[in-house]
Order: C-alpha cells, then sequence, then structure tokens
C-alpha cells in the first residue's frame, strides 16, 4: 500500500473513529498535506500509526516546534523503514500560547522524538506530557522565556557598541529626516 | 646577547654563545602543545592544519594535549556559546603557565556571524586574554600556522627579567579569572572589565 496522507487517514478513520483527526492541504506546489490531530487523541493515533500492520510508520526523523499567532503546533515527520515510505506529516496543536502550551509527548511512541521534544520545549517553550526527561537542551538550565518564539525580547542590557555602520546610517538618514 | 659580531666571531670558532632568556624562549616557542579541544566548524580547519597536508608539526605544535595540565596553547576554534564560555574560562585556568590563548575564526574573536543572538558570546576576549587573533570564517589552515608563527614571535620576544614583563612572569598579574555564571538571560558578568578593553575607532572616542 502507497502510504499517502488520505491513505492513512481513511485508515485511521477505519480504526479509531472517535479520533479528531483531520487532513489539511497544503495548496503550494510541494503539496505535502498534512494531518493534524487533537491533541487528546494523539498518543493513541501515534501508537496506531506505528503498530498497524499497513502502515508501520516506526521511525520519527523530525520533530519540529512552530509558532504560530495563536498557538504552537509540533510537527512529526513520520517513516516507515519497514516499508520504506514515508513521510507522513503529523502535526498537533497547543490550546493557547501561554497557560495551555501542552502537547502529549510522543518519545514514548518513537524514541528517536526525545531530543527534539526537548528542543521544541527550550526554544519554543511547548510542554510535553509524559516526556520521561523534559530538561532544557540547548540553553542552560537558568535561563528563562524561550528564545525562538516570535515575541521573545532580548533584554535590554546588551550592550551598545558603536560600528562604522550606524555612523554610515546615521548620515543616511539625516538629510531624509530633514527634507 | 646583543653583539652579533662577537657571537658569529665565536661560532666560527666552534664556540655557541647564548643567553638564558633565548635557550629558554626558543625551547618555548617550539614545543607550543596546544589544548586538543574545538568548538565549531573552525575546529575541522584547526585538524586539517593538524594533520599532513599542512602539518603543524613542522612548527612544534603537533602535540595536542587532551589535559589543560600540559597545555601551552589555547586554540579557542569555534563559536563559543554562552553555555558554553564558563567551561572554557576553567579549562583556561586550569593551564599552567606560561599559557597563550589564539582566538581562530570570527566567532572566536566578536561572535561573527551570531554577534548578538541569544546564546553567542560576543568574542573570548571578554573573559580571557587572547594572544593572537586569526581572522576568517573559517581561517584556511595557513591562516592558523601564520597565527602560530606570530605567537612564536611573541613568544621569542617576551623578556624574564627587567621590566615590561609577560603576564606569566608578572608577580601582579592575576593567577586566574573569574569564572562568569549563568543568569536568566545573559552570563553574570557580561565581561570582564580587566581583560576586555577594546580600541574604539577614533571618531567614536569622542
Amino acid at each position: 500500500m502507497t502510504l499517502t496522507p488520505q491513505t492513512v487517514l481513511d485508515r485511521v478513520h477505519a480504526a479509531l473513529p472517535q479520533a479528531r483527526i483531520e487532513l489539511l492541504n497544503n495548496p503550494s506546489p510541494s503539496g505535502q498535506h498534512s494531518l493534524l490531530v487533537h491533541r487528546d487523541d494523539a498518543l493513541e493515533v501515534a501508537q496506531f500509526l506505528k503498530n498497524d500492520p499497513e502502515l508501520l510508520l516506526d521511525y520519527a526523523s523530525n520533530v519540529s516546534g512552530v509558532d504560530y499567532p495563536d498557538h504552537l503546533e509540533a510537527v512529526y515527520h513520520l517513516f516507515s523503514i519497514a516499508q520504506k515510505q514515508g513521510p507522513i506529516v503529523l502535526r498537533t496543536r497547543t490550546g493557547d500560547r501561554s497557560g495551555d502550551a501542552c502537547l502529549p509527548s510522543l518519545t514514548p511512541v518513537w524514541k528517536s522524538a526525545d531530543f527534539q521534544e526537548r528542543e521544541a520545549f527550550d526554544l519554543l517553550g511547548i510542554r510535553f506530557e509524559g516526556h520521561p526527561d523534559l530538561r532544557r537542551l540547548l540553553m542552560w538550565d537558568e535561563f528563562v522565556d524561550h528564545p525562538l518564539r516570535k515575541d521573545y525580547v532580548a533584554p535590554e542590557d546588551y550592550e551598545y557598541e558603536p560600528t562604522p555602520h550606524g555612523e554610515i546610517l546615521a548620515k543616511i538618514s539625516a538629510p531624509a529626516s530633514q527634507a | 646577547m646583543t653583539d652579533d659580531a662577537l657571537r658569529s666571531e665565536l661560532q666560527k670558532r666552534g664556540i655557541f654563545v647564548t643567553s638564558f632568556e633565548d635557550l629558554y624562549n626558543w625551547g618555548r616557542k617550539n614545543s607550543l602543545w596546544p589544548l586538543q579541544f574545538g568548538l565549531a566548524c573552525c575546529a575541522i580547519e584547526m585538524i586539517a592544519a593538524a594533520a599532513a597536508r599542512f602539518d603543524m608539526a613542522r612548527f612544534g605544535a603537533e602535540v595536542f594535549r587532551p589535559s589543560p595540565r600540559q597545555a601551552d596553547l589555547m586554540i579557542i576554534a569555534g563559536t563559543v556559546t554562552k553555555k558554553m564560555a564558563p567551561l572554557v574560562v576553567r579549562l583556561y585556568n586550569q593551564m599552567p603557565e606560561p599559557k597563550y590563548v589564539l582566538a581562530m575564526g570570527a566567532c572566536a574573536i566578536s561572535g561573527g556571524p551570531f554577534k548578538e543572538g541569544y546564546n553567542v558570546l560576543k568574542g573570548i576576549d571578554r573573559y580571557i586574554p587572547v594572544d593572537v587573533y586569526v581572522p576568517g570564517c573559517p581561517p584556511r589552515p595557513e591562516a592558523l600556522l601564520e597565527g602560530l608563527i606570530t605567537l612564536q614571535k611573541k613568544i621569542e620576544k617576551q623578556r624574564l627579567f627587567g621590566k615590561q614583563l609577560p603576564r606569566h612572569a608578572d608577580p601582579q598579574a592575576p593567577a586566574e579569572y573569574p569564572v562568569p555564571a549563568y543568569g536568566p538571560h545573559d552570563l553574570i558578568p557580561p565581561l570582564n572589565p580587566d581583560v576586555f578593553c577594546p580600541k574604539r575607532n577614533a571618531s567614536s572616542a569622542e
């Protein structure tokens, strides 16, 4: 069976009719359509995707965090090593960006998601519930905030360093502002 | 030993005359053992400089020591992240005197393309004194060898007695440098004012 998002979706619907999962079409020429699964059903769906004999999506090659204006998202790229197929793109969304920025961890299903979920937690602040070891990965433990978020503001304590660029910029902008 | 004419005259008669300083510096400059560690892509060029094609061994720096206790030269090869900076300073403190630092590449010098990134130190010279800067992104192995030879020339000129002593012979110089702590957004302190003294350009110094 050729794995496409549609065939995977049909298979999931047949086996887990109560799971909230939908197909998101990508209108771009690449046409990388993805599956959006509700976070409460994500763990159950993930178990099914990995263990179903028709799908056997046994490898999560990549986990990314994405920052959207009103929610955060985790994107999983799944491959089937057994069937030599993929990727199937699986997405889950948080409730909001601050208090409810929680997702179920899929590390119990795909071990390779461990560090990548930690990275998404570190840089974007997605809290993966059920993760075996949710610590910061790149920043030090004492760091506050999540620097890859669009609303991350670097603190004002950066010291100012004059550069030749600043003088040139001032020269360029000065006549324009006077005129 | 300043009388070169006398020295060459004696050499012709089979007598080699030198001073203790010259002998000591000659030995030191030709056995600069670097500390074996790399931080980013510059380390690859450093490895290339040490390998057969460029062969840093020709200049006596082939023995990369895996312990700071046995190293003379610290080659900061790559981006120093703020997470890594305290460890680099601690390694530097663990090296025995006389010790030297070579900042290799734009990142180690100033932060390079990542300057003012949230996790990149804007140059290792904020915390430890740097002897030679080798610019480049990354510098080619020839540039690293040039930096090494520059350092050798610097060592050759260092005096052991009298005034204008190098740091390692100066009893007033600090034995070790404070290790910065991790803060909520930046390292604390963000720089060591006793070490970091950038040359302001003339127009902005007014």
